[in-house]
């Protein structure tokens, strides 16, 4: 197995880990992307302008590097509306129920050694591979 | 303002994270859970650079710097693994396996279009049913809001 190509992995988790921990440093604020969203969804508060500039960033950064960083891109939609509707739905109700999300749980809520994280995140994980095992390998058909 | 410019500078870095790991392409993700078929191991990466990089950190910051401390704050912090948590994170799971999205990759994508935007929009909408359905239930402050999601 060629290591290299998990290089990319490797140094995008380290500047992931830069990132949240920029927040941790100057806001004393977790990196949970879920729990941004949710905060721009509310009234305006004090924190309302620190959310829209991360979110503002994570746009544009992600803009301009998915634009450098151009991969091939799978042809055409993988996945019908309704799927992704409710991929979408699960995913936000889930998050906030949870309390967070794998930014949140997942790398930060580890990184505090947080018990609800690490059980959240073996949880979500075990249910996103469930998920995928049924839909790879156990319904049949390409995913 | 320092805040804005530190919120800023995260996102930048964020979104850069993401697709630099390759995060942000939903195959990379369900090629991590297909557990039982051609595993792709990447996403273990991310997160072994992504903690590696902010366990210490924030253990040295945690104690170097009570300001922002949640110990200080004076509700304290939630501990119990509750149904909500398992419930919550089962159902954020299954939606991360379906797509191959969550919160951060997908917006960070938005530009690409597509099933990304069918996606934001359905995340948005979840998210606000949840906080819409709970809202009566949560005392919503500021402060209050940061130390549950500081457990998170």
């Amino acid at each position: 197995m060629n290591l290299s190509v998990f290089l990319g992995p490797l140094v995008g988790g380290i500047l992931l880990g830069i990132s949240v921990t920029l927040l941790y440093a100057f806001e004393g604020r977790v990196a949970g992307i879920s729990g941004i969203v949710a905060g721009l969804m509310r009234p305006k508060s004090s924190e309302w302008p620190s959310r829209v500039a991360f979110i503002l960033g994570l746009v544009v950064a992600g803009t301009l590097a998915g634009i450098a960083f151009a991969t091939p891109q799978a042809q055409g939609s993988t996945s019908t509306i309704p799927v992704l509707l409710a991929a979408g739905l699960l995913v936000g109700f889930g998050a906030r129920l949870g309390n967070g999300c794998t930014s949140g749980h997942g790398i930060c809520g580890i990184s505090r050694w947080n018990p609800r994280s690490i059980v959240a995140t073996v949880v979500f994980i075990l249910a996103g591979a469930l998920v995928v095992g049924l839909v790879r390998h156990g319904l049949g058909g390409p995913s | 303002m320092k805040t804005i410019i530190s919120s800023l500078l995260s996102g930048l870095l964020f979104g850069l994270g993401l697709v630099v790991s390759g995060m942000t392409e939903p195959d990379k993700i369900k090629g991590f859970l297909d557990f039982f078929g051609a595993w792709d191991p990447s996403l273990l990466f991310v997160m072994v650079g992504a903690i590696g990089v902010h366990m210490p950190s924030y253990a040295y910051l945690k104690k170097s710097r009570h300001t922002f401390d949640v110990t200080t704050n004076p509700a304290p912090p939630k501990l119990r693994i509750d149904g909500k948590l398992i419930l919550g994170a089962t159902l954020f799971g299954t939606g991360w396996g379906l797509a191959g999205y969550c919160p951060g990759p997908a917006i960070a994508s938005i530009a690409s279009g597509g099933d990304v935007l069918v996606v934001v929009f359905a995340i948005v909408v979840g998210i606000g049913l949840h906080d819409w359905a709970f809202a009566r239930k949560r005392v919503v402050t500021d402060v209050r809001h940061r130390e549950d999601a500081s457990t998170a």
